[in-house]
């Protein structure tokens, strides 16, 4: 019997699944279908780069179902609900498609609605992390000719954790360039108690931060922001005024997620099996990429990797076998700091962010920056388009994090 | 590993106070530790929150982050920060004898 292979949202996860799995199975062992509410896929890592000037929003955005292989069928439609007893998703155009293998690949949401004010309309409030946002935040920009900019991110989970730091140190570049960094003062607020998650990561970014004359504000839990008032005010009643405001807001998952019964967590995530990526409420149900709960950072590369594990568990799974492949959390990242530099993170669930180089002794400098890390990030918008999203199994780059090249040392886990 | 005494009795915490067995807790304990956090008296609300904590922590093998208790307590956010002054998710969970909650990677 042909099994009916249903993935949910046509972003970056999505996508390399469905193209790995339609690699992996035959026509006559799945159909594979593709449902997302519209056919334009944005390169997200690039809504950094546009409020500076240095991308294109019309090179951003590429078909959707160009991007599938052919034999995955795409649906442009909005899902409005699964109802797992059915084994069926409900369209919002009423439609009803049915499943026997369900992968949850919708990502996360931005929910400024949650943070008092930020949704209202201001010109002193901006956002990077959408297209409209990143654009208006462009025009903003340009027209800033000094003052304080401060740039908030209300709580974690979000996308891509390191952008709000990597905007920070393009914004010393921009003005610096602009020859009116003096005029400028750019504080970074965060609710973690130093500029990053992980420790090692921490004190290096921190360090940095320093570097760039880059004020540091922490445990600062945002509970209002006020742009005609031009403050931010937290729970407990602390202030950071500013002219202007770059917050990124709260996430949660696709709104779908929460109110379909037994699928989400109470953000609307899907749990899962840290290593499997089975839900832990339907064994023929699948999350991957930014809509999982996982410990690790909601990240591109780490949905490249789950996807890769996904495909392989997903096939056993239809040949009734015991799942095979486990992810093991990897996830990296190029950290852009400014001035064509940009710093390399590679970690997983157990291991913290370590020096060295990657993926081997001859490769990357990691947790340091350079030059040729920069490159590594732009080049990195090439193989998304032509390597990851096909689901090509990348040289150099596998789904378990490599440990060759990698400083083991004493001051892990510091803090 | 450091020892703290709640009640009468030595307990294992980490470095930064939080319990390393949440089994050795028990209610009596909560008033004290409560007290070396600046809050003098527990009162219902303090007590409905920790209740949540603990039974959150027993189904779910973690606590919850300040934005999930908001969520899921019954209690709101502005509430929370009234209660737990520092931090309502860290004090909280070190008052109800689990581990910090993770919440951010
Ligand atoms: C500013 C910024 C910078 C970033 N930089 C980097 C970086 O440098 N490196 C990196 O690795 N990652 C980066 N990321 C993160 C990366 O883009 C995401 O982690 C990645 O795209 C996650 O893939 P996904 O498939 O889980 O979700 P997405 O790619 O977001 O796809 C989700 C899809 O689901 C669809 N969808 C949602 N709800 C519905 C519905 N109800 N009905 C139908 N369709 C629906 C959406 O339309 C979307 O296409 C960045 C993100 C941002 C915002």
């Amino acid at each position: 019997m042909t099994a009916q292979i249903v993935v949910l949202g046509g972003g970056t996860g999505g996508t390399l699944l469905a193209n790995r799995l339609r690699h992996q199975l035959s026509s006559e062992d799945a159909q594979i279908t593709v449902i997302d509410r519209d056919d334009r896929h944005l390169y997200q890592p690039g809504l950094l780069f546009l409020p500076f000037g240095l991308a294109r929003p019309t090179r951003l955005v590429r078909s959707r179902s160009a991007q599938l292989r052919p034999g995955v069928e795409f649906r442009e439609a909005e899902v409005d609900h699964v109802d797992l007893e059915e084994r069926k998703v409900g369209l919002r155009d009423g439609g009803s498609i049915p499943y026997d293998v369900l992968v949850v690949a919708t990502g996360a949401s931005l929910a400024p609605e949650e943070t008092d004010g930020l949704s209202d309309p201001s010109d002193t409030v901006h956002t990077f992390y959408d297209l409209e946002g990143a654009q208006r935040l462009a025009a903003a920009l340009a027209r800033f000719e000094g003052g304080r900019i401060v740039v908030n991110l209300v709580d974690m989970p979000i996308k891509c954790p390191v952008a709000p730091l990597e905007f920070s140190f393009l914004a010393d570049w921009y003005f610096t360039k602009r020859k009116i960094r003096d005029r400028v003062d750019i504080t970074f607020v965060t609710p973690l108690d130093s500029a990053f998650t992980k420790p090692a990561c921490a004190r290096a970014l921190g360090g940095l931060l320093a570097e760039r004359r880059i004020d540091l504000v922490t445990e600062f839990n945002t509970g209002s922001v006020d742009g005609a008032g031009r403050r931010l005010v937290s729970y407990d009643e602390r202030e950071t005024g500013f002219d202007l405001a770059v917050v990124v807001p709260l996430h949660t998952g696709a709104p779908f997620v929460g109110s379909s019964p037994g699928l989400g967590d109470a953000l609307g995530f899907v749990p899962v099996d840290q290593h499997t990526l089975q839900s832990k409420a339907r064994p023929e149900v699948f999350a991957l990429g930014d809509s999982a709960d996982l410990p690790t950072s909601k990240a591109g590369s780490a949905a490249h990797f789950q996807g890769e594990v996904l495909a392989d568990n997903i096939v056993a799974y239809l040949r009734d076998k015991p799942l095979p492949a486990s992810y093991d959390g990897h996830t990296n990242c190029f950290i852009e700091t400014g001035f064509n530099k940009a710093l390399l993170i590679d970690f997983n669930y157990e291991t913290e962010p370590l020096p060295g180089h990657f993926p081997g002794r001859l490769g990357l400098p990691l947790l340091a920056e350079s030059r040729l890390n920069h490159l590594g990030k732009l080049t990195f918008e090439q193989i998304y388009w032509h390597g990851l999203l096909p689901g090509r199994t990348l040289p150099f780059i596998g789904r378990d994090m490599p440990e060759r090249g990698k400083r083991r040392q004493t001051t892990e886990g510091g803090g | 590993m450091p020892k703290a005494t709640y009640a009468g009795r030595e307990v294992e915490v980490n470095d930064e106070g939080f319990f390393v067995d949440p089994a050795e807790w028990d209610e009596a304990m909560a008033p004290e530790i409560a007290q070396a956090e600046g809050i003098p008296t527990l009162t219902e609300d303090h007590w409905r929150v920790l209740k949540f904590m603990r039974t959150e922590y027993t189904e779910k093998g973690e606590g919850p982050t300040v934005r999930v208790l908001g969520k899921t307590s019954g209690v709101s956010i502005k509430e929370l920060y009234q209660l737990f002054p520092k931090g309502p998710a860290k004090l909280a969970a070190k008052i109800a004898g689990i581990p910090k909650p993770r919440g951010c990677i």
